[in-house]
């Protein structure tokens, strides 16, 4: 008979000291979501390939369904929950996702925008080619990707203080 | 939820490889991306795994005091891209790794790990074998380093031995002074894809910038593991720098390789591309040393 792994993971999530004791088997995706309700965190691929999962650990883009949930012990894993205010307000990422209709169903969302975080914390200024390039790790089936583009893009210079 | 039997993970190399010798059948596990895909596939479901992945003394690129570069095996391809130390000395190699899958899976997928599954198309296997990259083990006798062309023994096998796990890939100063390389990965999409055909070149050239001291290219795909092109790098060695030598260079791969029909492509485009791409990666390489052509 096998005996179920047990491990406490203690880590950092929206930037609130959390913990859990865990089946060793859990993925990252299955311990947000089933232990912690995040459920922007989306099963699709769990192979890594479509980015639906796509979580922050310390600042960094991971696909969280190939990431063990006892990896992140330590970690400061961020989803998008994270990224509302305190009433729930929208953060400028994702309401220039409303803006600029680079949603449709939604499903491949909350990954696009952590992704998206991530290019817009660096600080840095990319050309289309860089942020297609930093975009490619998600699949969109609805919206053909020109409106995420544009909505990261819009985001970036903003921020930048270079908006047109 | 994985089916994994098993979950032991090391606090240390030195833990590591007592985990290695305490369960011998148990699968290293660093960063994921190859053995958790796997493992939903079912080819190693029910597997026990040693966890590598919270070794930090394995993990990032330093110099060593005789100028080997050492990059830790659990150096993420991103952190490998993004380094100073690759950048000014092997910058081809920070390049090649950027073409890996995608983003997140450069975030997660470790070079170590890159180069231990033993597959021809891993991209940073190709540069690594054209710079003469040197794999260090460390086991219950301590470490042991080999050339990477030694290490690949088949496709999917490398020589790790009983207890060992990878710890470094080192670049000898004699192997990056003055070198400069250029890699070319032949795929059927930008991203999120495996190398039809991946080509590494790189050249040294006289100090006029107007011979070739030394050029090396390897292949992937071009073989069941990854391959160097002896009869071209033989031909180009003390030439003067043209584009005929590059045309020359190029047409003598077709001596060193051996690509295979497969779903991917066929022998005879493989065979195409790698002239094509030896021509190009090396005029580029050329370019890159200061040469003119």
């Amino acid at each position: 008979m096998h005996t179920i792994q047990y491990q406490t993971v203690r880590f950092s999530l929206n930037g609130k000291d959390v913990e859990r004791t865990v089946d060793v088997r859990a993925s990252l995706t299955d311990m947000l979501r089933n232990e912690f309700r995040m459920t922007s965190v989306k099963k699709g691929c769990e192979v890594g390939e479509c980015g639906a999962c796509n979580v922050l650990i310390d600042g960094e883009a991971f696909n969280s369904c190939i990431y063990l949930a006892v990896w992140a012990e330590g970690k400061q894993v961020r989803t998008l929950e994270g990224l509302l205010g305190p009433n729930g307000e929208l953060s400028d990422i994702q309401q220039a996702f409303v803006d600029e209709a680079a949603i449709q169903c939604g499903f491949c969302t909350p990954g696009f925008i952590l992704t998206a975080v991530e290019i817009l914390e660096s600080g840095r200024e990319y050309t289309d080619e860089e942020l297609r390039k930093l975009l490619s790790g998600h699949l969109c089936r609805c919206t053909g990707y020109e409106n995420i583009l544009r909505a990261v893009k819009k985001t970036m210079l903003r921020r930048l203080g270079k908006e047109s | 939820m994985y089916d994994i039997k098993a979950l032991y993970q090391a606090k240390s190399v030195k833990d590591a490889v007592a985990l290695r010798l305490a369960h011998p059948e148990a699968q290293i596990i660093a960063g994921g991306s190859d053995v958790l895909v796997q493992m939903r596939e079912g080819k190693r479901a029910g597997a026990e795994l040693i966890s590598i992945q919270t070794l930090d003394e394995i993990r990032g690129v330093s110099q060593d005091e005789d100028g080997t570069l050492r990059i830790g095996s659990l150096t993420s391809f991103s952190h490998i891209t993004r380094d100073p130390l690759i950048q000014k000395y092997i910058n081809v190699l920070g390049e090649a790794v950027d073409q890996v899958g995608g983003p997140q899976i450069r975030n997660i997928g470790t070079i170590g790990g890159n180069t231990c599954n033993g597959v021809t198309s891993a991209d940073s296997a190709s540069t690594l074998f054209a710079w003469d990259a040197i794999v260090e083990l460390t086991g219950p006798n301590g470490v042991r380093r080999q050339p990477i062309q030694e290490f690949y023994i088949r496709a999917g096998k490398v020589d790790i031995r009983e207890g060992e796990l990878q710890t470094a890939l080192l670049i000898p100063r004699e192997s990056w002074e003055n070198c400069f390389g250029h890699y070319i990965k032949y795929a059927m999409r930008n991203a999120m894809d495996i190398a039809t055909l991946g080509t590494s070149v790189n050249v040294r050239l006289s100090a006029d910038r107007k011979t070739v001291e030394r050029a090396r290219a390897a292949f992937g795909v071009a073989g069941p593991v990854p391959l160097r092109a002896a009869h071209a790098e033989a031909l180009a060695a003390g030439r003067p720098v043209s584009l005929e030598l590059a045309e020359e260079f190029a047409q003598a791969v077709r001596e060193d390789i051996h690509p295979r029909d497969s779903w991917r492509a066929a022998k005879d485009f493989r065979l195409h591309i790698a002239v094509e791409s030896a021509k190009r990666a090396f005029i580029e390489s050329v370019k890159l040393a200061g040469g003119d052509l």
